[in-house]
C-alpha cells in the first residue's frame, strides 16, 4: 500500500514546482523543434540555397551563412544530433556509472578497491583532451561514436555517487532481511536497493545528459567532432572559422550557442526541480 | 596523512602512465602507418615530404621492436623531447609550447581562483536569501550551461565588434613586440580581459551554486540547529556552515579542472589568444600530429600537478586528513 501513496506524493510536488515545469516545458519545445523542424524546411544543412550572408527574413528565418547555406536549416539537424549525444553519450555514462557503482558498493572488499582506483584515475584525466588525440587519429567519425566516447570518460562521478548511495542502503534491514531469505545478490541490487534510489539515478541521467551535449559541442567546436552531418558545435566552428563576429553576422553564431544554453540550463533547472520534489528537506524555505 | 597521500600520489602515477601510454599507442595501432598518413595528410612537396618522411620514420623508431619503442618514448620524455613539429617545421615541440604556456598561466590561474572566491562568497550570500534566490540563481544555472566559447563569442562581438571597447583578437597588438614597456603591458591587458571574462562568468554560476546548495544542506545538520537552539547569532551559524561547505567545493575544484581547461581551449580559440589551446587548432588544421599529442600530454602532466596542489591544500584546510580520518580516497 505504501507506494501508491508515495507515488501521489511526488506528483502533488511536481504539480506545484515551477522549477521543474518550466524546465521540463522548455526540453520538450526544443525536443519538438528538433523532431518537427527537418519537415519545415525543404533544404539540406548543406545545400546552397541563395545569395551569402543574409540576414534572418521571411524566406530564411535564422538568415544564410558567407556559403548562401540555410541557418535554420542547419539548426534544426544539428539539435537532432545534440540530443541523440545527450541521450546516447548521457544513457551509456550513467550506465557504465550504475553498473561499476552498484558492484562497487555492494560488492565492497577488495572489488571495491580496483574499481574505486578506476574511478578515481579516470576522474582526474582531463576527457576532453584525450578525446582530442584519439579524434585526431580518426579519419571517419561517427556521431554515435562520438556519443560513445564520451560516454567512456563521463561515468566517474556518477559511479563514485552510486557507490556511496549503495553503500549506506547495503546495511539496511531490509537488505539484511533479503539476503537471509536467500536473494541472489543481482536480484537484491534491483529489487531492494535500486528502487530506493530510482529518483537519485533519474537525476544522474539528466546531468549526464546535459554534461554529454556540452562536452560534443565543446569537441565539435574545435573540429574534432563527426565528419559527417551538421551540429550546433560545428555550426559555432564554421562560424568562428569565417569571422562571422567581424562581419556582423550574429544570425550565424548566436541560435546555436543558444539552443544549447537553454537546453542544458533547462535540465539543470528540471534537475534541482526534481530534486526539491524527491528531498522533503529541500522543499520549503 | 601518510596513507591519503599515499593513496593519492598512486592514483596520480597510474594516471600519469596511463595517460602517456594512450599517448604514445594510439598513433601505433590505428589502422595503417601512422607516417603515411601524416605526410599524406600534410600535403607537402616530394622532397620536403621525403626528408620529413625519414625524420618521422627515425622519430616513431617504428623500425625497433615494439616494447623499445616505448621504451624510447618514456626516454624521450624524460628529455623533454616530443618530437619536432611539422607546421613550424625545425622547431621543436617543447620549444613552441614553452611559448605558449605563459598565456595560458596569464589566463587560467586568475580566473580559476577568482571566479571559485567570488563564487563561493556569493553562493553563500544568496542561500536563504529569497529575492536573491529567486532572481540570481536561476541565471547562475543559465551561466553554468553556456558553452564557453558562445559566452566568448558574445562577449567578442557585443564588446569588441559592436561597441569598440576592447580587442578580441591575439594577446596583444599585432603592432607591437613582446617587451617589458608600459604601452606593451596596457595592451596585453586589455586583450586578456574578453577571454578572461568569459572564462570567470562561466566558472563564478558553477561555483555560486554548488556553494548554495551546499550551504542549505549544512544549514539543516544538526550542530546548526543546535547552535541556533543555543541562541547563537544567525551570522556565527552561517560562517560555520560556510567553512563546512568549503571542503566539498575544495574537492569540486579538482574535480571540474579538466572541464575548465577544456572551455579555456575553446576560449582560446574564438580570441585567438595564443596559449595551447590555439596551438591545439593550428595543430588539427595543419595535421600536425606532433604537436597535438605533445601539447595534450602537457595539459594532462599540468591538470594532474594542479590536483596534486590541490589534494595539498585540503590537508592544510581539513585537519581530519592530517590525523588519518579520512575516509574518502
Amino acid at each position: 500500500m505504501a507506494q501508491p501513496r508515495k507515488q501521489n506524493e511526488a506528483l502533488y510536488f511536481m504539480r506545484r514546482n515551477a522549477k521543474l515545469q518550466i524546465g521540463v516545458a522548455f526540453v520538450f519545445l526544443f525536443i519538438i523543434l528538433a523532431l518537427v523542424g527537418p519537415l519545415l524546411t525543404k533544404y539540406q544543412p548543406r545545400d546552397y540555397v541563395a545569395p551569402g550572408a543574409q540576414p534572418p527574413s521571411s524566406e530564411f528565418w535564422f538568415g544564410t551563412t558567407s556559403f548562401g547555406e540555410d541557418v535554420f536549416t542547419q539548426f534544426v539537424y544539428g539539435l537532432r544530433s545534440t540530443f541523440l549525444v545527450g541521450i546516447v553519450g548521457g544513457g551509456l555514462g550513467t550506465l557504465i556509472g550504475i553498473l561499476i557503482g552498484f558492484t562497487a558498493g555492494y560488492r565492497g572488499g577488495i572489488v571495491d578497491e580496483i574499481l574505486n582506483m578506476l574511478t578515481n584515475v579516470v576522474l582526474v584525466v582531463p576527457s576532453l583532451v584525450v578525446l582530442l588525440i584519439v579524434a585526431a587519429y580518426l579519419e571517419v567519425r561517427g556521431l554515435v561514436f562520438e556519443s560513445v566516447y564520451i560516454a567512456l570518460f563521463s561515468w566517474p562521478w556518477a559511479a563514485r555517487a552510486i557507490r556511496a548511495q549503495t553503500f549506506s542502503l547495503r546495511s539496511r534491514d531490509f537488505v539484511d532481511l533479503g539476503r537471509l531469505s536467500g536473494m541472489k545478490p543481482l536480484k537484491i541490487i534491483f529489487t531492494e536497493i535500486a528502487p530506493n534510489m530510482m529518483s537519485y539515478l533519474l537525476l544522474t541521467f539528466i546531468l549526464q545528459f546535459g554534461g554529454a551535449i556540452l562536452t560534443a559541442a565543446t569537441l565539435d567546436f574545435i573540429g574534432l567532432g563527426p565528419t559527417e552531418g551538421m551540429s550546433l558545435g560545428l555550426m559555432m566552428n564554421n562560424a568562428t572559422t569565417y569571422s562571422a563576429i567581424m562581419l556582423h553576422m550574429w544570425w550565424w553564431f548566436i541560435p546555436p550557442g543558444l539552443a544549447i544554453t537553454a537546453i542544458v540550463g533547462s535540465l539543470y533547472i528540471t534537475n534541482v526541480g526534481l530534486d526539491e520534489v524527491f528531498n522533503p528537506k529541500l522543499r520549503e524555505t | 596523512m601518510r596513507r591519503y597521500f599515499g593513496r593519492k600520489l598512486l592514483i596520480y602515477i597510474i594516471t600519469f602512465i596511463l595517460a602517456v601510454t594512450v599517448d604514445w599507442a594510439i598513433p601505433r595501432f590505428m589502422p595503417g602507418n601512422p607516417v603515411e598518413i601524416l605526410i599524406a595528410r600534410a600535403g607537402l612537396k616530394a622532397e620536403s615530404a621525403k626528408l620529413i618522411y625519414s625524420y618521422y620514420m627515425k622519430a616513431f623508431g617504428l623500425n625497433v621492436p615494439i616494447w623499445r619503442q616505448y621504451l624510447n618514448f618514456w626516454i624521450a620524455l624524460f628529455h623533454g623531447d616530443l618530437g619536432v613539429s611539422l607546421w613550424l617545421f625545425p622547431q621543436p615541440v617543447m620549444k613552441i609550447i614553452k611559448q605558449a604556456v605563459p598565456y595560458d598561466i596569464l589566463l587560467l590561474l586568475p580566473a580559476i581562483l577568482l571566479s571559485w572566491l567570488a563564487g563561493n562568497k556569493f553562493g553563500a550570500y544568496a542561500a536563504r536569501s529569497k529575492w536573491l534566490d529567486n532572481t540570481i540563481s536561476p541565471l547562475a544555472y543559465i551561466l553554468q550551461a553556456t558553452p564557453y566559447m558562445w559566452l566568448g563569442m558574445l562577449l567578442a562581438w557585443l564588446c569588441g565588434v559592436r561597441l569598440h571597447l576592447l580587442p578580441f583578437s591575439g594577446a596583444y597588438s599585432n603592432a607591437m613586440m613582446p617587451s617589458f614597456s608600459w604601452s606593451f603591458v596596457w595592451s596585453l591587458l586589455q586583450h586578456w580581459i574578453l577571454p578572461f571574462a568569459s572564462l570567470f562568468i562561466v566558472q563564478f554560476g558553477g561555483w555560486a551554486i554548488g556553494m548554495r546548495n551546499m550551504i542549505i544542506y549544512e544549514l539543516e545538520a544538526d550542530y546548526s540547529h543546535y547552535l541556533e537552539a543555543l541562541g547563537a547569532p544567525r551570522k556565527l551559524v552561517r560562517s560555520y556552515a560556510f567553512h563546512n561547505a568549503l571542503l566539498p567545493q575544495i574537492t569540486g575544484l579538482a574535480l571540474q579542472l579538466g572541464a575548465i581547461v577544456g572551455g579555456a581551449l575553446a576560449t582560446e580559440i574564438v580570441f585567438s589568444y595564443p596559449g595551447i589551446g590555439f596551438l591545439i587548432l593550428q595543430a588539427i588544421q595543419n595535421h600536425d600530429y606532433f604537436l597535438l599529442q605533445g601539447s595534450c600530454l602537457f595539459i594532462i602532466i599540468g591538470v594532474l600537478l594542479a590536483n596534486f596542489l590541490i589534494d595539498l591544500a585540503y590537508v592544510l584546510v581539513d585537519p581530519r586528513t592530517r590525523v588519518g580520518m579520512q575516509g574518502e580516497g
